[in-house]
C-alpha cells in the first residue's frame, strides 16, 4: 500500500514539474497532478495504522527534496530553451552554451574565477592546515575566535570591513610607499583567503581528533625530529581531509557573491558576480547555461571532497 | 621546553598573523569607522583635518542618527521578522526530512545526506535565479512571499544537517519504553523526540537566523522596495550613498544582534541539553 | 654503575603530587618492573625517562650522564605504547624499518635487520600487512620487534598486554621474558598487575602515590614486604591486628584481641606496646579437622565460613574465635578438593612462628 502511495506521488510529482513545461493544458496537467497527490494522501491513509508516521515522514522528505531540486532542474532544462524568455518552452538548443563561450567578459570572468579560486585555495588549505594542527595540538585561545568567526558571521559584514581596510587604510599606506594599490584580484583573493581558512582547519582538525594520540609520540620516541614526525606520519593521515579542505575553500572561492561583490572593486568580474549583473540587467537563458555550467563544476567537486572525508558529510561543525 | 614555544609560533603563527592584519584590524578600523565623519565624495573623512573648515576627527552623529529616527528600528525589527519566519519555516520543513534520515539505515543515510548538501554547490545566484523563473507567470516575484522562499531555499540545508545530527543519537530505546508504556505515535514524538531535539533545533535555527539577517541580494532580487532588511541598508550606505561611517554603524549594529542572538541560542541549547 | 639512574624526581600537576621524590637505580641486563596500582605514578616516571615529560626537580641519568637537555627522538630509549601506536598508513616492514630510517641507516642494512626483528617476534609472513589487518597479540609484536630493531639501551614499556585477554596475556609473557633473555637489553616494565610483575621481572619498584614503597626481587618482595602496602597489594595476605607485648632477638609476640598472644620470629626491632600487625600467607596457614594435632606454635580453632575452589587450588575462608576471617590455601594435588571441608565445619588452623611478617603501623 505504502509503495503504492509513495509512486502515485512520484507521478503526481513529475507530473506538476511537467506543467511548468507545457503552456497549454497547462491547468489540466496541474489538475491531474493535484489529483493524483490526493489519491496517494488518500492511499498512505488507508495504508493502516502502523505505517502511518513513516509513510507521512515519507511523504514530507519527497517534498522537501523536490522542494531542493526541482528549482534547479528548471535552470538546467531551461538552458536549453529555445526562447529568450523563460516562462515558456519552445524548442532544444544549445545555442545559449555558444553564446556563452563566445562572450569575451564572461570567458574573462570565468578565468578571473578560477585564478582567484586556485590561489585562495592554495594559501587558505596552507594556512587552514597549520592552524588546524596549532588548535589540536597546543589549544591556543584567541586563534579558534579568529579562525571560525568569519565563517560564522554574515559575510556581509566581512565584505565590508576589508572594504574600509583596503580603500582607508591600506590604500593611503601603501601610497606613501609608491605601490598603487587598489580593489580589484588581490583584494578577492585576501578577502576569499580570510573565510575558506575556518573551513580548511576544521576539517584538518576534526581528522586529527580522530586519530590514537600516542602514534605522534611514538614517531619521536623512535628517533623521529618534530619536523620528520610531521612529513612521515603527520601529513600523509591528515592528506584525505587536507585535500577535501582545498576542495571545499575551492568551490567556496569560485562560488562566492557577497564578500566578493565589496571587495573587487569596479573593473574586476568574477562568475558570480557577471550572473548577478545579468540578473539585474537583463535575464537570458545564458544565465541558465553559466548557471548550468558552474553547477556540475561544483557538484563534481563536492563528490570528491565527500569521498575524501566521510566524516565531513555526517557530522557537520 | 622552549622549543615547544618556539614550535606553537612557528605552526600557529602565520594563520595567527593573516587573520589578525586581514580580519581582527579591519573589523576594528570599522568601529573606528563609525565614529567618524564621511568623506566630500563618499568614503571617509581623515582623522586629522588636511584642509581648514574640513570635517575631521571622531564624532558620534551616526549613533545620534540611528537612535533618533524610528525607521531603523524598524528596519531592524523586519529583519528579525523575516529572520524569524524564514527560522520556522525551516524548521517546519526540514524536522520530517532529519527525522527520515536519521531513521533510515546506514547506507541511505550518508546518500541521502549527500543529497540534501547537493544543491548548495550550485551557485548561491543561482538559486536565487531559479525561484525568479518559477515565481515570474505566478506574478509573486518581488513580494515578501518571494523573499521568504527565496530565504528558505538557500537555508534549508543549514537546518536539516544539525537537526539531523542530533536527531541520529537519540536511542531508540527510549522510543521502544515510551511505546511500552502506552503512548502512541503523536504523543512519542511530542514527549520523547521533540524535546530530546531541542539542542539541534537551537543550533539549526542559529546557523540560519544569524546569515538572514546578513543578505541583502534576496530582498534585493526577489522582493520589492520596502522589502529591504538591515543587510540592504548596509550595502546601499556603502556602494550607493558612500555614507561609510553610517554604514560601518549599521555594520555594528548588526554584529551587535549576531552575537545576541548567538549567544541566546547557545545558553538555550545549553539548558535543553541539561534537560536531555 | 647502573644504567638508569633517577635521583630524587619529583613531578607536580598543579596541586597533585604524581611522582614524589623518587630514587631509583637499574643495571643493564634487568627486566625492571614499577608496579603499583592507578594514580601511583609509574607511568609519569616512565615517561619522564622516556622524555616526553620534565621533572620539576630531581635528575635522570642514563650511562651516567644527565637527560635533561635531551628531547626523547635522540635518546637511545624506545618505548612500547599500551596502545602499540603503530603508524596505521605504513605496513608491517615499513613500521619496523621506522627507526632505522630515523638513524639514517642504509636500505640494505635496514631491509636485513627488518627481517631479523621480524623472526624474532615470528611474524616473517606479515611483512606487508598493515596494521588494521592485525590481531592484537601480533600488533603487540610488531610494536616490540619496532622497538627493538635498532638496540636501544633501554626498553620501556606501558603496560603493554593491558589489552590482551588473559591467555594469550600469559603466552605473550613467557615470549616476553625469553625476547628480552634473547637481546639482553634492558626492559623497564609498568603494570598494575602483581602476578605479572612477580612472573618477569628481575626487580621490582612498588610504588604507592608518587612513592617508592619497596625495591627487592620478586620472592623477597613477596615474603618480605616492607609495609602494609606491599603486604596487601602482592598477592593475598591475612593481617592479624595487635599490640607488641614483647620483643626480643629471636622474634616478638603480639597480642591480638580475641586471640591470645601469637609468637613470630619476626618484629624483633619492635618496642613493646606498639601497634602492629602479623602480616601471613594463606599458604602459610595449615588447616586440620577440629582437634588434629599441629605441632605448630600457633594454633586455634575456627569453623570453615566459605571457601574458593579455582581447579589448581582451593582457599578456605576460616572464622576465628575472635571474629577475623583467616585465609588458609591448600593445593588441589588429587582430583577434588584436597581435603573436603564444607562450610560450616570445625576446623584447627596453625602457622609456624617463622610464617609471615611483623608489619608496624
Amino acid at each position: 500500500m505504502r509503495r503504492l502511495a509513495l509512486g502515485l506521488e512520484g507521478v503526481a510529482l513529475a507530473a506538476l514539474f511537467a506543467s511548468f513545461l507545457a503552456s497549454s493544458g497547462k491547468v489540466a496537467l496541474a489538475g491531474t497532478a493535484f489529483g493524483l497527490l490526493g489519491v496517494a494522501v488518500l492511499a498512505g491513509l488507508a495504508g493502516g495504522r502502523r505505517e502511518m508516521p513513516r509513510f507521512w515522514l515519507w511523504f514530507a522528505s519527497v517534498l522537501v527534496y523536490a522542494f531542493l531540486y526541482i528549482p534547479l532542474a528548471i535552470v538546467v532544462i531551461f538552458s536549453f530553451n529555445d526562447s529568450k524568455l523563460n516562462a515558456e518552452w519552445v524548442g532544444f538548443t544549445t545555442a545559449w552554451y555558444a553564446k556563452l563561450l563566445a562572450d569575451e567578459s564572461m570567458l574573462r570572468a570565468a578565468l578571473n574565477s578560477v585564478l582567484i579560486a586556485c590561489t585562495a585555495a592554495a594559501v587558505a588549505t596552507v594556512l587552514g592546515t597549520m592552524a588546524g594542527i596549532a588548535m589540536h595540538r597546543f589549544r591556543p585561545r584567541l586563534l579558534p575566535f579568529l579562525v571560525f568567526t568569519p565563517v560564522a558571521m554574515p559575510e556581509i559584514l566581512l565584505g565590508v570591513s576589508l572594504l574600509i581596510f583596503f580603500l582607508d587604510t591600506a590604500a593611503p599606506l601603501l601610497a606613501m610607499v609608491g605601490i598603487d594599490f587598489g580593489l580589484g584580484l588581490v583584494t578577492v583573493v585576501i578577502a576569499h583567503i580570510t573565510f575558506c581558512i575556518g573551513f580548511v582547519a576544521i576539517i584538518v582538525r576534526a581528522r586529527l581528533a580522530g586519530m590514537d594520540e600516542s602514534i605522534f609520540e611514538a614517531a619521536r620516541d623512535l628517533g623521529a625530529t618534530p619536523w620528520r614526525t610531521f612529513r612521515e606520519v603527520t601529513l600523509p593521515l591528515i592528506l584525505p581531509g587536507v585535500i577535501a579542505g582545498a576542495l571545499m575553500a575551492f568551490t567556496l572561492s569560485i562560488d562566492d557573491f557577497v564578500i566578493t561583490f565589496f571587495t573587487a572593486g569596479v573593473g574586476t568580474k568574477t562568475l558570480p558576480l557577471e550572473i548577478y549583473t545579468m540578473i539585474k540587467v537583463a535575464v537570458t537563458p545564458e544565465v541558465n547555461a553559466i548557471s548550468a555550467l558552474l553547477m556540475s563544476l561544483t557538484l563534481a567537486l563536492i563528490v570528491i571532497a565527500s569521498k575524501l572525508a566521510p566524516d565531513l558529510m555526517r557530522a557537520p561543525a | 621546553m622552549a622549543s615547544r614555544r618556539a614550535l606553537r609560533w612557528l605552526v600557529g603563527g602565520p594563520p595567527f598573523f593573516f587573520l589578525v592584519l586581514f580580519f581582527l584590524l579591519p573589523a576594528l578600523i570599522m568601529v573606528v569607522a563609525s565614529l567618524r565623519y564621511p568623506g566630500d565624495f563618499g568614503g571617509l573623512a581623515p582623522l586629522v583635518a588636511t584642509r581648514p573648515g574640513e570635517e575631521a576627527g571622531l564624532t558620534t552623529e551616526t549613533y545620534r542618527v540611528f537612535f533618533s529616527d524610528w525607521i531603523y528600528a524598524e528596519i531592524f525589527a523586519k529583519s528579525f521578522g523575516v529572520a524569524a519566519l524564514t527560522t520556522l519555516a525551516c524548521l517546519v520543513a526540514a524536522y520530517p526530512l532529519a527525522l527520515l534520515i536519521a531513521r533510515s539505515d546506514k547506507r541511505h543515510r550518508d546518500l541521502m545526506v549527500l543529497l540534501v548538501v547537493l544543491p548548495f554547490a550550485s551557485n548561491f545566484l543561482v538559486r536565487i535565479y531559479a525561484w525568479m523563473i518559477i515565481l515570474g507567470p505566478f506574478d509573486l516575484l518581488f513580494s515578501r512571499f518571494a523573499v521568504i522562499v527565496g530565504m528558505v531555499y538557500v537555508n534549508l540545508p543549514f537546518m536539516i544537517l544539525p537537526l539531523y545530527t542530533n536527531l541520529e543519537k537519540h536511542d531508540p530505546v527510549l522510543l521502544d519504553a515510551a511505546q511500552d508504556l502506552g503512548a502512541n505515535a503523536w504523543r512519542r514524538f511530542w514527549r520523547v523526540t521533540f524535546p530530546l531535539s531541542l539542542p539541534g533545533i537551537f543550533s539549526g535555527a542559529a546557523l540560519v537566523f544569524i546569515p538572514v539577517l546578513g543578505m541583502f541580494a534576496i530582498p534585493e532580487i526577489l522582493g520589492g522596495k520596502d522589502d529591504w532588511i538591515v543587510g540592504n541598508m548596509i550595502k546601499e550606505s556603502f556602494l550607493g550613498t558612500r555614507d561609510w561611517p553610517f554604514g560601518s554603524m549599521l555594520s555594528l549594529m548588526l554584529t551587535v544582534a549576531v552575537l545576541a542572538v548567538a549567544g541566546a541560542a547557545s545558553w538555550l541549547a545549553g539548558k535543553a541539553l541539561k534537560r536531555a | 654503575m647502573a644504567l638508569l639512574e633517577i635521583r630524587n624526581v619529583t613531578r607536580r600537576f598543579g596541586p597533585l603530587l604524581a611522582v614524589d621524590g623518587v630514587s631509583l637505580a637499574v643495571e643493564a641486563g634487568e627486566f625492571f618492573t614499577l608496579l603499583g596500582p592507578s594514580g601511583c605514578g609509574k607511568t609519569t616516571l616512565l615517561r619522564m625517562i622516556a622524555g616526553f615529560d620534565q621533572p620539576d626537580a630531581g635528575e635522570i641519568l642514563l650511562d651516567g650522564a644527565d637527560m635533561a637537555d635531551t628531547p626523547p627522538e635522540k635518546r637511545p630509549i624506545h618505548t612500547v605504547f599500551q596502545s602499540y601506536a603503530l603508524f596505521p598508513h605504513m605496513t608491517v616492514a615499513q613500521n619496523i624499518a621506522f627507526p632505522l630510517r630515523m638513524a639514517g641507516r642504509e636500505p640494505a642494512r635496514i631491509a636485513q635487520q627488518v627481517n631479523d626483528a621480524l623472526r624474532l617476534v615470528h611474524l616473517e609472513e606479515k611483512d606487508a600487512h598493515y596494521p588494521h589487518e592485525l590481531s592484537g597479540g601480533q600488533k603487540q609484536r610488531v610494536a616490540l620487534a619496532r622497538s627493538l630493531v635498532n638496540r636501544p639501551r633501554l626498553l620501556l614499556l606501558d603496560e603493554p598486554l593491558g589489552a590482551l585477554d588473559a591467555k594469550l596475556r600469559e603466552e605473550m609473557q613467557v615470549e616476553l621474558i625469553e625476547m628480552q633473555r634473547a637481546v639482553g637489553i634492558t626492559f623497564v616494565f609498568v603494570t598494575h598487575s602483581q602476578s605479572e610483575a612477580l612472573a618477569l621481572s628481575s626487580r621490582i619498584a612498588v610504588m604507592n602515590r608518587g612513592r617508592v614503597e619497596q625495591v627487592d626481587d620478586p620472592s623477597r618482595l613477596y615474603s618480605q614486604p616492607r609495609n602494609r602496602f606491599v603486604a596487601d597489594f602482592i598477592g593475598k595476605i591475612n593481617m592479624l591486628e595487635g599490640e607488641v607485648v614483647a620483643a626480643a632477638e629471636g622474634g616478638a609476640r603480639l597480642r591480638v584481641p580475641g586471640l591470645g598472644e601469637i609468637e613470630s620470629r619476626g618484629g624483633s626491632g619492635l618496642a613493646p606496646g606498639v601497634a602492629a600487625a602479623l602480616a601471613v600467607r594463606p599458604e602459610q596457614v595449615r588447616i586440620a579437622e577440629a582437634g588434629a594435632e599441629l605441632p605448630l606454635a600457633n594454633r586455634y580453632a575456627g569453623k570453615v565460613r566459605d571457601f574458593l575452589y579455582v581447579g589448581d587450588v582451593t582457599t578456605y575462608i576460616v572464622d576465628l574465635p575472635n571474629g577475623q576471617q583467616l585465609r588458609a590455601l591448600l593445593p588441589n594435588s588429587a582430583p577434588g578438593r584436597a581435603k573436603f571441608f564444607e562450610v560450616g565445619d570445625a576446623v584447627t588452623v596453625a602457622w609456624p612462628a617463622e610464617a609471615g611478617v611483623m608489619l608496624a603501623q
